[in-house]
């Protein structure tokens, strides 16, 4: 187990790149503490199996560092890292047993025979595949695969990092929440820092202490789910967690005030900057329709269960609100409130507004 | 609803037709032959099955059939291992594997009487480009139409040369479609090369591999035209293969019923051997 750094880290597939637009990862500096549960989201192509790839030892970047517990493994392969990692596909060792498949890793380390024995045990129990041991590996279903494929990560009691490569693309839905709470209770008993990639936002928000977001090639975020949630340093993080996500909307800006469709809105804090795009943005939780704020018409009404999302025109920007209890029909005339404490300015992407507890970055 | 009738018969009875004018009719005759003695006219004598009972006696069959169980067995220990080697050390991607691949083609797009012609002449002492370099250059003496000896490595030279490529082509299709994460995967379980042959490439060559070893098992347990064109059997019998002494008997010496009886023998166990190695080489999936 060890503390994760990856210095000024960069990453481009060409041989040789001209432009920032050449390269799949642009400038990463991140620490990973030890025994934490972090998860890395974003769209695909976002460059977050790049950096996995990176940090497993598959790839050597371009550029930069990585270091576990200070001490560099740039230049280290895979096998010498001492590092676990499960791919999206679940790569088993098809004329093996399980128990086998499992021994591996420990096996080709040269770890004693008992120890080896003790351990399968050990994790074998942990995954529940203790009766599945002396079938061979090739007539287990894709879930319990992929369990193997963990186990075959988990086995080492002395790994740095686990890393989780999408790992339930391919499991049927109603077993992702199981292995999904399995992944967890297992990382609050082994303590190993674990890294779980993703573009399912439900996934990462369950699993993961940390969650970094990362878009184009770059770390747009880091915080908790609820930091992510509550206060999105940029758009996109706003925009992509949450569902429905954060309503971004063109707004002027001038001497600290904040309109949008003419109407002067209240924001969290003080505005910070000047020029750049500016657009406002708040969640459809914190939307409310009473009878005053902004007038808006009703353009579309989804019952999504408990709740129901309300789609309005302010002229012609599309607003989402998230109701509770009756909502309002298509086409009638509605008034607009946002919570200003959830309503903040962004400029060119970023959060920009300043408050007395945050200070923007 | 379900109905019941016999209509799906007449929807089986185009291939049963084919079937019986390919296989069965053919074979049928051959079954014919081999219980009667017939001096020409379409005359016919019930022989019952003592030509089965001659060929099997016969150290002539005895002997033919040895050489073609040593032809074959040397052929596929060369051929497999050797076509392993080679798909594995063929590039995954980029210009040089369409380079290779129609490399390793051509041997096979070779008729097969051109390719014992093209060996015989390869192999003259005198004038060939092989034979004459072993010869005179590095002062070997080569002649496979004395010598046993250079008759029998110039055979399996020349099918192993002609067919090893057919054993590369299916392992390496089994090879390519390999996903990567499987390396990626053994890198990270430290795994040796060895064990990675063994674990990953080995079990999903397997597939093809047991096709491979099946077509390549038939087609030199049954070769015929290329050691005929090259040897002719000779020198003597050392290189008359059960195939060639089957036409020697049946054209040569004109005895159509031990001929009949010897095919159906030389059928019986291709289709034994043929059996056996499917099933002991995909025994182990079952379980």
């Amino acid at each position: 187990m060890a503390k994760i750094t990856l210095k000024n880290l960069r990453h481009s597939y060409l041989p040789s790149p001209k432009g920032a637009e050449d390269y799949a990862l642009k400038e990463i500096d991140l620490d990973w503490q030890d025994g934490g549960a972090y998860a890395l989201l974003g769209p695909s192509g976002c460059g977050k199996s790049t950096l996995l790839n990176i940090i497993s030892g598959l790839l050597t970047p371009s550029e930069g560092r990585i270091l576990f517990d200070d001490v560099d493994v740039t230049d280290l392969p895979p096998d010498q890292r001492n590092i676990a990692q499960v791919f999206q596909f679940p790569v088993i060792y098809d004329t093996m047993t399980v128990r086998d498949n499992l021994a591996f890793p420990l096996r080709n380390r040269g770890v004693a025979e008992a120890r080896i024995t003790e351990r399968v045990a050990e994790i074998a129990a942990m995954l529940e595949v203790v009766e599945l041991l002396d079938i061979r590996a090739s007539h287990l279903s894709p879930d319990n695969k992929q369990k193997i494929s963990m186990g075959r990560g988990l086995v080492r009691d002395d790994v740095n990092v686990v890393m989780f490569d999408e790992p339930l693309t391919v499991i049927d839905p109603h077993l992702k929440w199981k292995l999904r709470s399995k992944l967890k209770e297992l990382h609050q008993r082994v303590k190993a820092t674990m890294i779980y990639v993703t573009h399912d936002q439900t996934e990462a928000l369950t699993f993961a202490d940390q969650v970094v977001v990362m878009q184009d090639g770059e770390v747009v975020q880091i915080g908790t789910p609820v930091e992510l949630f509550e206060r999105p340093q940029h758009t996109f993080v706003g925009h992509f967690i949450g569902s429905p996500g954060m309503n971004v909307l063109d707004a002027t800006e001038a001497g600290g005030r904040v309109s949008f469709e003419g109407q002067e809105i209240a924001v969290e804090g003080k505005v910070t900057g000047q020029g750049g795009a500016t657009q406002v943005g708040i969640r459809p939780e914190f939307v409310s329709i009473g009878a005053t704020g902004l007038p808006a018409r009703v353009r579309k009404v989804s019952d999504i269960g408990r709740h129901s999302v309300v789609e309005a025109m302010v002229g012609d920007t599309p607003v989402k609100a998230v109701i509770d209890g009756e909502a309002p029909g298509q086409g009638d005339a509605v008034h607009l409130a946002f919570r200003p404490d959830q309503t903040r300015l962004y400029r060119d992407g970023w959060l920009s507004i300043e408050t007395d507890g945050a200070v923007a970055s | 609803m379900k109905t019941e009738n016999q209509k799906a018969w007449f929807f089986v009875l185009p291939v049963l037709l084919l079937v019986a004018f390919n296989a069965l009719i053919p074979i049928m005759t051959v079954v014919n032959y081999s219980v009667q003695e017939t001096f020409g006219d379409n005359l016919f004598f019930w022989e019952g099955l003592s030509w089965f009972e001659q060929i099997l006696r016969s150290d002539r069959f005895h002997d033919a059939l040895g050489r073609q169980f040593l032809f074959t067995f040397l052929i596929l220990i060369i051929e497999v291992p050797l076509g392993i080697i080679i798909a594995l050390s063929m590039p995954k991607k980029g210009i040089w594997v369409p380079v290779c691949l129609v490399t390793m083609a051509l041997p096979m797009l070779i008729p097969w009487n051109v390719v014992g012609a093209m060996w015989n002449i390869f192999t003259l002492p005198d004038i060939g480009l092989l034979g004459y370099f072993i010869n005179n250059t590095l002062g070997i003496e080569y002649n496979m139409t004395r010598s046993p000896v250079a008759a029998w490595v110039t055979i399996i030279v020349m099918d192993v040369w002609h067919w090893t490529s057919l054993v590369v082509l299916l392992s390496y299709a089994g090879l390519v479609s390999i996903p990567d994460a499987y390396y990626q995967a053994a890198k990270i379980d430290g795994a040796s090369p060895w064990k990675v042959f063994r674990y990953i490439q080995l079990p999903k060559m397997k597939t093809v591999l047991t096709i491979a070893i099946l077509l390549r098992f038939m087609d030199s347990f049954n070769i015929y035209t290329e050691p005929f064109v090259l040897t002719g059997g000779g020198p003597g019998n050392s290189t008359t293969l059960l195939s060639i002494d089957l036409v020697k008997i049946a054209l040569g010496q004109f005895d159509l019923g031990p001929a009949a009886a010897m095919s159906l023998i030389y059928f019986a166990i291709t289709l034994l051997v043929s059996w056996l190695f499917y099933t002991l080489m995909t025994k182990d999936d079952a379980k």
